[in-house]
């Protein structure tokens, strides 16, 4: 069951078009993140779902009721959703208030309002700051009450912008564990923007990708993972190879692509002349000193130009005629004795590339 | 040089051994003012949030004008009012010229802009969040008015405190509307013009000091409600 749909959002602001034609459709009890890199439109799409600002364009329906238009209907739905912003701001009063104030403008009795906040308190772990000044607090604990303030109405939607990008990690990782209790125990429908690839797919059961203002691939968090459809969302959810070429042939499922004068074989429905991008992920390439133990379709044989170690992984950088980047444990790496200059084999299964359409 | 000093003198034993007639002044001068004040507070918070939370064709230009009206002349204020309330006036049937009722009026008229423009001012110097914040949380828009005058009260309680400030001090419409009637209409500042110019140095100075030591206490609060 649809719970929002947003249709051919557009948001302008004079001369500048942040979102445009954004379609989404959110169900009940999902979990939506949408990823893209600064700036691409996150935040105004969000303000945009929280009926805080009206699209220049388009419609959201709630429970299939439209509410772009009517004043009344806007504020009512509000009430059944939060939204948690980037960086939130709390009121000059203590935790406790701060959490209570939702409740207090819903005009709930103060008994329920008591229970209820210690209860969310208790969740995001700040119960023993009730009373402290909340312009007092860290950014972790800003963030905290923050959430807790927007889970405290039972919302029926919960709405966060990027809730952990400026936190250190222990902060950052106590939000998530809120967040995995929020939509796996609470089954709240929650849509949230990240820039952070890893978080997406922690969280979500659909990833949307939103680059310059579009949302340009809707799916499970392994078919963008998998499978990023243009050259821009390639980049962003990590595939560090991404490699021009022009397919030259065909054999069954696989075709054949020229890259840099080498031959790539990879599972693809493109035809012969056809101008395409080959993907290639760095885990998934093989280093050998020599090829012949490899199944993999494809071994190119190439020398190393630039090792960066990343414990406990070393980012190789191998010219094979155009520069491919692999990612091995610095383990191997040492077994195998490799230093810059010496000559490799790179073996990637024609399963592991992915292949798109170059415009 | 000798006269100032002994007037000074004076003064201070006026004021020391609580002469009827300073504390009646100085009584109804804190009264007409603080009764103007709390007038012009109960008109401009409601109107200055309406205002500030409404957005309508020509709202800079009201908020310009406003502000004009910040340095508006008391006499100014004191010949409309006079002219409006005078026997021949359209409101000379209510008879309420050189009564105290008038003198607040005229202050409503006078600092009521101030008090509404420097509202206006405090309710736009809170990050525009807080009331982002609020609504998000599903604040009506009279919920959102009290949470963000909450949020600036101490920009808010300078206003005020800055309209008692001009009320209390000025002369100019004491003198025009109220007439500087003993024991009925007269005020520190009308006083203190009046006995200066008979010759009386030492009931003006007396006045005097009360009214700088009272305008003191009025800046001291303000400036730590300005820190605040």
């Amino acid at each position: 069951m649809i719970l929002v749909e947003a249709k051919n959002l557009t948001q302008r602001f004079g001369e500048n078009t942040i979102l445009t034609d954004v379609n989404l459709k959110v169900s009940r009890k999902e979990a939506f993140v949408i990823i893209g890199p600064t700036g691409a439109g996150k935040t105004t799409l969000l303000r945009i779902l929280d009926l805080l600002d009206r699209p220049s364009a388009g419609s959201i329906a709630f429970s299939g009721i439209d509410i772009t238009s009517s004043k009344r209907l806007r504020q009512s739905t509000r009430r059944r959703i939060s939204f948690v912003q980037q960086k939130p701001i709390v009121f000059h009063m203590n935790v406790y208030d701060n959490v209570a104030c939702g409740l207090r403008w819903r005009g709930v009795k103060e008994t329920i309002i008591r229970e209820k906040v210690m209860s969310v308190l208790e969740l995001v772990a700040m119960h023993e700051y009730k009373d402290r000044n909340a312009k007092t607090l860290s950014g972790g604990e800003t963030q905290r009450v923050a959430v807790a303030r927007a889970l405290v109405t039972d919302p029926e939607m919960i709405l966060l912008d990027e809730p952990t990008a400026n936190l250190d990690p222990i902060s950052a990782s106590k939000i998530e564990e809120v967040l995995t209790h929020v939509i796996t125990e609470k089954k709240t429908t929650m849509i949230m923007a990240t820039h952070d690839m890893s978080q997406g797919q922690r969280l979500a059961d659909r990833i949307g990708v939103m680059i310059a203002g579009r949302m340009l691939q809707v799916g499970s968090p392994r078919e963008i993972f998998i499978s990023p459809q243009t050259r821009e969302i390639a980049e962003f959810v990590g595939v560090e190879n991404i490699l021009p070429g022009i397919v030259t042939g065909r054999d069954g499922n696989l075709a054949n692509i020229e890259v840099e004068k080498q031959n790539i074989e990879a599972i693809s429905a493109y035809h012969e002349g056809e101008r395409v991008y080959v993907l290639v992920r760095p885990e998934d390439i093989t280093l050998s000193l020599s090829g012949e133990s490899s199944s993999a379709r494809n071994n190119l044989v190439g020398r190393i130009v630039k090792m960066v170690s990343v414990e406990p992984l070393v980012r190789i950088e191998v010219d094979c005629g155009f520069h491919l980047l692999a990612l091995i444990t610095n383990r191997s790496s040492e077994e195998m004795g490799l230093t810059i200059g010496k000559k490799v084999y790179c073996s990637i299964k024609a399963s592991a590339i992915s292949i798109i359409k170059r415009w | 040089m000798e006269e100032i000093w002994t007037g000074f003198i004076k003064a201070v034993g006026l004021i020391t051994s609580f002469d009827p007639e300073v504390i009646e002044i100085t009584r109804r001068s804190l009264m007409i003012s603080a009764s103007s004040c709390a007038i012009a507070t109960t008109i401009s918070i409601p109107l200055g949030s309406l205002i500030h939370f409404t957005s309508f064709r020509g709202k800079r230009a009201l908020i310009s004008v406003i502000q004009t009206l910040f340095g508006l002349p008391t006499v100014v204020v004191g010949l409309f009012v006079f002219i409006l309330f005078s026997r021949a006036g359209p409101l000379g049937e209510l008879g309420i010229l050189f009564t105290p009722v008038i003198m607040v009026i005229g202050q409503v008229l006078l600092i009521t802009p101030l008090i509404l423009g420097l509202v206006i001012s405090a309710l736009s110097g809170v990050d525009k969040a807080v009331s982002e914040t609020a609504i998000s949380l599903g604040a009506t828009r009279l919920q959102t008015a009290i949470l963000t005058l909450k949020e600036g009260k101490f920009a808010v309680l300078a206003a005020v405190v800055m309209g008692f400030g001009r009320a209390f001090s000025e002369v100019g419409l004491a003198l025009m509307v109220g007439g500087n009637i003993r024991g009925f209409t007269r005020t520190l500042t009308t006083t203190i013009s009046l006995e200066t110019s008979k010759g009386d140095i030492e009931l003006s100075m007396a006045l005097g000091i009360i009214l700088l030591l009272i305008a003191l206490s009025i800046n001291i609060t303000l400036n730590r409600l300005q820190q605040r």
